[in-house]
């Protein structure tokens, strides 16, 4: 997937769009997150001024939520739905083998609302069904 | 000519966008609707032909079958390995009894037209011909209960928000839909969003609020286009604005994105999150009917509540409490997913069994291994076994038997499961999920985990069995939410109905 590098200055032109948002610092991070692939640890102080609110305000949202990440992303986002419907059909195993072929790629998720047709693979964003080692080999070419 | 491709995100799983690239390649002059997935998922890619005789379905169909689907003349009707006849009469669907999914899978899911044409906004122009108190009335005695898990009263819940006085009040959909084995929410707004805006402007008018947010996960990003591209044309519409189809009530809504957090779908800590802070789950009271969104009061309902009001204002109360037993009236959303042969959509009158759910619509595992556990009702619902199967599906009997109906998710494995390993998987998914507020949850479910993995290794095995059901109390007693108070539902089912699999070493 394609993003932004990070900038301060593309970053404070985002945030001006969420001027009038009630209860913006979650969607602040998130898009934060879409513009650039991950959240800078700058974009902390840089949020919590805009918005005034303090830093531990900021920070302790950015830590709670499994979807926001503070490093930049490789170039292929796997994420493997390892939730009890996907393990009836697999998942555990499939996990071992793409962990072991895409270690630095892959995140656990639970549950992309594709439970009858599992084994469910997120891949750059596209969900696959009834996933295989191959499917998610295709689908990050 | 109208081919109908579903661009739900589970058909688009398995091919359907190459399915429809593929037909428009051999035929660009065809018409390829994009409609919602009719529900039976096992039929997915299901490519249905418009012909003068009404919709004829072909499936499972992959990118490789196209053309042969040309070759054998589908497009009017053609005799075809993969032809399933008409859509209507494929006995799965037929016998369904479809309310709150009736449009799904039917219309192309963004035509305001296709909408009205099958009985869109026919429940909101009797909600503005009517008062506050009669739309109230009405969801009270159409015996409608939140289907988010808690089963409430939505009628009841509502008429706390209209009591209060408040220049701002909130209607909150809660599309978080985090439970494992559920994703009928996900269906009904890409399949029929148009219903869900409806089922909130209706409660908006009810309860006097002006401001709608649906709270949809992030994991979701075809029904987040979808629902936004419905949102503009309800703007455009005049239906969505200040002036609700001309009347003097105003209602909008916008949609926030959830950020991965399976509690976010607690309604309180929904509300945080809406607010953007973390999301810990708040102490009641104040209610959140009462004090909900920035302090005002809050309408918090699941997307299939709010999207069966529009059915019960449009038809009566009494059309759809006739269905049902007991004190749970209608019908229920069953979403079949796991290890079984036939998956998806099965809404039906409460009441239904679970063996009718499971052999009669699933068909059995899909692996062909007996079956063995079903989970019901998300990740902290009970798990069943093949003696429980006699079951009624309805709120108060599952609650009999030791388990919920949740949000209404069936999960089923065959015979290589190992209870003690999904009673491990409760604790784990506690712990990571954990808001962090209470002890019990917070910490207890790690405990519980290195306790189970104990049993598992045969480790002082009735000790730790012990040890396991008194965390379980601790927890059970000592949560705030249901997170943690529910979490030992899984784990002490999976010890009473498979004891062989706590067993240690002998097993
Ligand atoms: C941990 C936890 C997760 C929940 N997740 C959801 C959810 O994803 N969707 C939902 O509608 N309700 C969920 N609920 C239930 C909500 O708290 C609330 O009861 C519901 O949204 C109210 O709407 P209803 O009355 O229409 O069911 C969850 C509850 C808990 C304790
Ligand atoms: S039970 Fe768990 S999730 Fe619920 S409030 Fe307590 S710590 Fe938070
Ligand atoms: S459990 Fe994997 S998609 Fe729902």
């Amino acid at each position: 997937m394609k993003y932004s590098p990070w900038s301060q200055d593309a970053a404070r032109v985002l945030l001006a769009t969420l001027r009038d948002e009630k209860g913006p610092v979650l969607m602040a991070l998130q898009l934060m997150q879409k513009e650039f692939g991950y959240v800078n640890p700058e974009c902390v102080p840089l949020i919590a001024n805009y918005f005034n609110k303090s830093r531990a305000d900021v920070h302790g949202v950015l830590t709670f939520y499994h979807d926001l990440r503070t490093t930049p992303p490789g170039e292929h986002q796997i994420s493997l739905c390892v939730a009890e419907a996907c393990q009836a059909v697999g998942a555990r195993d499939l996990e071992k083998k793409v962990k072991a072929k895409f270690p630095d790629e892959t995140a656990d998720s639970y549950c992309f609302g594709n439970c009858a047709l599992g084994p469910a693979v997120m891949v750059d964003g596209k969900l696959i069904g009834r996933a295989t080692l191959a499917k998610i080999e295709e689908a990050r070419r | 000519m109208r081919v109908f491709v579903p661009g739900d995100s589970a058909a688009v799983s398995i091919g359907a966008n190459d399915v429809a690239a593929a037909i428009t390649r051999i035929d660009p002059s065809l018409t390829i609707v994009r409609n919602g997935s009719r529900g039976a998922l096992w039929l997915e890619v299901l490519v249905e032909v418009e012909t003068a005789n009404g919709r004829i379905a072909y499936g499972p169909v992959m990118p490789a079958d196209v053309q042969s689907l040309f070759d054998a003349d589908f497009l009017n009707g053609g005799a075809h390995p993969l032809a399933r006849g008409k859509t209507d009469e494929i006995p799965w669907l037929a016998s369904q009894e479809r309310i709150t999914f009736a449009r799904v899978g039917i219309i192309d899911p963004l035509s305001l037209e296709e909408y009205g044409q099958h009985g869109g906004l026919v429940g909101l122009r009797n909600a503005l011909k009517s008062t506050s108190e009669i739309i109230i009335n009405e969801v009270t005695e159409s015996g409608l209960r939140g289907r988010g898990g808690a089963g409430f009263p939505a009628g009841i819940k509502w008429k706390t928000v209209a009591q209060t006085t408040s220049d701002q009040k909130y209607i909150c959909c809660n599309a978080d839909e985090g439970d494992s084995g559920t994703f009928a929410d996900r269906m009904l707004i890409e399949g029929d969003p148009f219903t869900l805006i409806e089922g909130m402007t209706i409660a908006g008018i009810a309860v006097g609020a002006t401001e709608g947010i649906v709270y949809l996960r992030s994991e979701y990003p075809y029904a987040i286009s979808i629902l936004q591209k419905a949102i503009e044309l309800a703007r455009v519409f005049g239906w969505l604005g200040t002036s609700v189809l001309g009347s003097t009530h105003a209602f909008d809504i916008q949609i926030r994105i959830g950020a991965g957090s399976y509690v976010c779908g607690e309604e309180t800590a929904m509300l945080e999150s809406i607010e953007g802070k973390r999301g810990v789950v708040r102490a009641k009271p104040p209610l959140p009917a009462i004090e909900g969104l920035f302090g005002q009061p809050t309408v918090i309902n699941n997307v299939l509540t709010l999207s069966t009001v529009p059915m019960v204002l449009a038809q009566g109360a009494d059309a759809y409490k006739a269905r049902g037993v007991g004190r749970s009236l209608g019908t229920q959303v069953f979403q079949l997913g796991g290890n079984i042969a036939r998956g998806g959509i099965v809404e039906k009158a409460f009441g239904i069994t679970l063996n009718e759910l499971l052999e009669t619509y699933g068909g059995g595992t899909l692996s062909g291994n007996p079956f063995r556990a079903v989970q019901i009702g998300g990740p902290l619902g009970a798990y069943f076994s093949t003696e429980q199967l006699e079951t009624s599906m309805d709120y108060e009997s599952l609650i009999a038997a030791g388990g919920m109906l949740g949000h209404g998710g069936l999960v089923v494995f065959d015979d290589i499961v190992d209870l003690a390993v999904q009673a491990k998987f409760a604790m784990e998914f506690c712990a990571i999920e954990s808001c962090g507020k209470c002890t019990p949850c917070r910490i207890g479910s790690t405990r519980g985990a290195e306790t189970i993995d104990l049993i598992i290794q045969g480790v002082k095995v009735e000790e730790n069995k012990k040890l396991l059901l008194d965390l379980c109390e601790v927890m059970t007693d000592g949560s705030l939410c249901a997170m943690g108070g529910l979490t030992p539902m899984p784990v002490k089912s999976a010890m009473v109905n498979f004891p062989s699999d706590f067993l240690g070493a002998a097993r």
